[in-house]
């Protein structure tokens, strides 16, 4: 079948006489999955390049500058509206494939990019609270963990260094919405933050083994990197604030310069079946917002508290947003307090 | 050394001499200022123009004449009062990197020269073994190396068992994310940094001055300090600046060993590039530094050069 | 400085090598001991059975396997040396040429600029210097068309030059010129000097400049990201992206490979040399 597959695409390519098919791909750093790129390429026989970047900050200011070579990033859905309004989104529809049928259709009219015309899901978490139970068996679906710590667990806390995400949980926790520009919210916001702070022990990232080997005992973390905790540590337990906690979406867009079109398209269409969906989800552990996708995870994630939000908890998860331009400095004043 | 005329150039004629060795002089420099002007000074010029613009809204630049990038180091308007007063969280921030630079450098100091020491008495054929050995750990990655260092400071780590062991205490002690964790990563990294250069210093000391010294009834301290010293002195200069003005702007370390709670100077510029969104204000911030560091080389290099003539 | 010499013995009738310092060979090995600690753990964790750079759990060389199944992470590993090699010897010859011009003077019109000039990459944090450099290349790079490794070659050989000038600066400044001068004396020509006697001087100068240039570039990070093009992603520009995510003892196998290659080349070298003499 490989065989007859890469015989029908070197047709293909004699038939346009084009010159070998190219696909580069711009995301984050051991995020792709090679067996994902490997089954892209026998299927189609492009063939793929993946460079990585570290920080949505990094990949937009590359690409605004030009001259990058790539055909597909993947950006957080938080900058997915400044990406379509610097104009560097092609609108490649993937509403309009053949795989788009097995999107879950609450992942359709997105906020960020309605209808689907330029984005195509690749993973998507929560940020939540990650707690060892060994050390505190009290309620761990509140910020009150990291934000008002219980005596506990003061002196063992990791926050992750994450503006935006830090923000918006500790908003949340004043009752605001992300985004807000309201002074007397963020005024608390920054006082809760700074005595806070009093009783962490690190804001930092990579902390799976500091968790797993009990030198961190609570903190602030994302849902796939607690899954990992967990494996390592069964006392570990990743909590969903009931005041709030941000959902993000990483997302797969083409370029406007990309140089080749075909073939973004085609690995867009690519990753919508559910099987290929499924290959991503292994890899870094994440929800990928394909239906049917489930049955062919590996059988640990099926059920996963930490992939599977439970019912009560499920309302409560917003969507962080592109944060106007003021907003975003008064965030950042607040941020160099905490840490000055 | 009062003959400092090169071997290049030698010649009666004085000043048609000197205007011909100045010539070679630039010439042999050349390569070296164009790699440099084209990939760094160059480009560099782009940041002085940022620094004067409006920070766009989603990063970048806005195509606007404004000074607040520069007026923004030093007052900021409080964000709830709106009252003007200094950016106290900027200076605070920058003298937490000075101290760290100097912390620093006073330890490879301390680790560096006694090692560059041991390496250039060694008998020939070895010592590039043994230079070679204090670089192959910067073969690795260094975020790997420093996930290994914080293996060494961890609560049940190897620090921790060697001292229980010892009995110098009886329960682990918190090193991991402390100010001790900072310093023993930034000095590991930094090492080389100062052994190199004071060892190409020490390995060309002319021992029977030191010789001398001693038949002058001097004991092994005096002589250190008194003729030693002086002589590797270039060596532990340049290592000196190898080590702190790059530590100046470091936040890799800093960050992964400290636990992060803390900014450091490069991370205040950093921010500014990413998530803060303000390009002027991180252009400015670095030019300032720039300048100060140049300021002080330059006062470096006339002092050194008067010392020179005067010998 | 504290001033040990106070009560320092005066004795002349000394039974020891004015080479050996008391105290120095001690603090010296155990600089190396403290060095070789971390790389003993990383290199243990390459073996580990687990996914863990922290928890043993058996071992294994599932990493080893995995590392030689990834093309993406070899690539990076090669681009990497090769661009550690390029950038690190082009400097060094830059920055030998700078530092024979520098030094060995009192003064000439414009020495005190070109110090400046060829120190400053190292004065402005890297993050400035990669988006200046992400500007100008970018811009270029749509000019021409043109996005092949020269960027990146260009961008490293720059900061290569201060971390190589240094410490041949510092050789070279105590440097006796009478040699020189006697050989100039002979008649020797001006290329003999420096071949015959220059060069050989300032040789261990010129090796601890080379090294320093090539770990430099290994380790760069932040300027590699914002100036590489598709395709060309370092083992630390690689590795960059994975600290928000996991990091799993695979890049400690490749570190472990590199560190053993570079081990066996370097014994090579020694060895020919040995012979040679």
């Amino acid at each position: 079948m490989k065989y007859l597959l890469s015989a029908a695409s070197a047709l293909a390519l004699l038939a346009t006489g084009a010159a070998a098919q190219e696909l580069n791909i711009y995301n984050w750093g051991n995020y792709t999955n090679p067996k994902l790129i490997e089954k892209f390429e026998a299927e189609t026989g492009i063939k793929v390049t993946v460079t990585d970047f570290d920080s949505n900050d990094t990949a937009l200011a590359k690409v605004k500058a030009g001259g990058h070579g790539f055909d597909i990033v993947v950006p957080t859905h938080t900058y997915v509206p400044i990406w379509i309004n610097e104009g560097l989104l092609l609108e490649s529809r993937p509403d309009q494939m053949e795989n788009f049928k097995n999107m879950d259709p609450a992942w359709v009219d997105v906020k960020w990019d309605p209808g689907r015309r330029y984005t195509v899901p690749w993973q998507w978490g929560t940020t939540g609270v990650v707690v060892n139970t060994k050390y505190y068996d009290g309620d761990i679906n509140t910020s009150a963990i990291f934000l008002d710590p219980p005596e506990e667990l003061a002196g063992k806390i990791n926050v992750v260094p994450e503006m935006s995400d830090v923000m918006s949980l500790a908003i949340l926790y004043h009752g605001g919405e992300p985004c807000t520009g309201d002074k007397d919210v963020l005024k608390k916001v920054r006082d809760t933050l700074v005595e806070a702070k009093k009783s962490w022990l690190g804001m930092d990232y990579g902390n799976i083994e500091k968790f797993a080997k009990e030198d961190l005992w609570a903190g602030v973390n994302w849902n796939g990197s607690s899954f990992r905790m967990r494996l390592q540590n069964d006392n570990i337990a990743y909590g969903y604030p009931r005041e709030g906690y941000p959902v993000w979406m990483d997302v797969v867009a083409v370029l406007k310069d990309a140089q080749n079109v075909d073939e973004a398209k085609a690995f867009q269409n690519f990753i919508m079946e559910p099987e290929n969906a499924a290959l991503i989800s292994e890899f870094a552990r994440y929800a990928n917002g394909i239906a049917g996708s489930e049955e062919f995870m590996p059988e640990d994630m099926k059920n996963a508290p930490e992939i599977v939000i439970p019912e009560e908890l499920r309302s409560v998860g917003v969507f962080n947003e592109t944060c106007p331009p003021d907003v975003q400095s008064i965030y950042t004043r607040i941020w160099t307090d905490l840490q000055k | 050394m009062t003959d400092t005329s090169p071997p290049f150039a030698p010649g009666d004629l004085e000043a048609e001499a000197a205007r011909q060795d100045n010539r070679r002089r630039w010439l042999l420099s050349l390569p070296a200022l164009i790699i440099i002007v084209c990939a760094a000074t160059g480009p560099l010029l782009v940041m002085v123009v940022y620094s004067f613009l409006a920070p766009g809204d989603y990063g970048n630049v806005k195509w606007e004449f404004s000074t607040d990038g520069w007026v923004g180091i030093f007052l900021q308007r409080d964000i709830f009062d709106d009252t003007l007063m200094w950016a106290d969280a900027h200076l605070s921030i920058f003298w937490r990197s000075l101290s760290l630079s100097l912390i620093t450098t006073v330890t490879t100091l301390i680790f560096g020269v006694p090692t560059a020491w041991f390496i250039a008495t060694q008998p020939p054929g070895r010592r590039e073994f043994w230079l070679f050995l204090i670089t192959v750990p910067f073969w690795t990655n260094l975020l790997v190396r420093t996930i290994a260092i914080q293996e060494l400071l961890r609560a049940e780590g190897v620090f921790n068992n060697i001292l229980i062991s010892i009995g110098v205490i009886d329960t682990p002690i918190q090193l991991m994310f402390t100010n001790f964790a900072i310093a023993f990563g930034m000095t590991y990294v930094y090492l080389p940094l100062m052994v190199l250069p004071v060892y190409a210093a020490v390995d060309k000391l002319d021992f029977r001055l030191v010789e001398a010294a001693h038949d002058l009834y001097a004991g092994r301290w005096t002589a250190f300090r008194r003729v030693i010293l002086p002589l590797i002195k270039p060596g532990i200069i340049a290592g000196s600046i190898l080590v702190f003005i790059p530590s100046l702007g470091a936040y890799v370390t800093p960050r992964v060993l400290g636990g992060g709670k803390n900014l450091m100077f490069g991370n205040l510029i950093e921010l500014q590039f990413g998530a803060g969104r303000n390009w002027p204000l991180g252009a400015a911030l670095s030019l300032m530094l720039m300048a100060a560091v140049m300021v002080s080389l330059i006062w470096y290099v006339r002092v050194t050069s008067r010392e020179q003539a005067d010998d | 400085m504290t001033d040990p010499a106070r009560d320092a013995p005066t004795s002349k009738a000394r039974g020891y090598s004015v080479r050996t310092l008391p105290g120095f060979a001690i603090v010296a090995l155990f600089t190396f001991v403290v060095l070789y600690a971390p790389i003993m753990i990383l290199v243990t964790y390459s073996f580990n059975a687990g996914t863990s750079l922290a928890i043993w759990e058996g071992f294994s060389l599932r990493w080893y396997q995995r590392a030689i199944a990834n093309e993406q992470v070899q690539d990076a590993a090669l681009r990497s040396l090769y661009l550690a090699t390029v950038a690190a010897s082009v400097g060094t010859v830059a920055a030998t040429m700078a530092a024979l011009a520098t030094t060995r003077i009192r003064r000439f019109p414009g020495r005190t600029m070109i110090y400046a000039l060829v120190n400053q990459p190292l004065m402005v944090p890297e993050i400035v210097t990669a988006v200046a450099l992400l500007i100008v290349f970018a811009a270029v790079k749509v000019w021409t068309g043109h996005t092949s490794m020269i960027y990146l070659i260009v961008a490293h050989t720059a900061f290569c030059v201060p971390f190589a000038y240094l410490p041949i600066r510092a050789r070279l400044e105590t440097m006796d010129t009478s040699l020189e001068a006697a050989a100039a004396d002979l008649y020797a020509s001006r290329w003999q000097v420096f071949r015959r006697v220059t060069l050989p001087l300032m040789w261990p100068g010129i090796v601890a400049g080379l090294l320093l240039a090539f770990v430099i570039s290994l380790d760069d990070v932040v300027i590699t990201e914002f100036v590489k093009s598709a395709g060309q992603d370092t083992l630390p520009t690689y590795m960059l992206g994975q600290l928000r995510r996991v990091v799993t003892p695979e890049i400690n196998a490749i570190s472990t490979a590199i560190l053993v290659a570079g081990a066996i080349l370097v014994s090579l070298f020694f060895m020919l040399t040995m012979r040679k003499r």
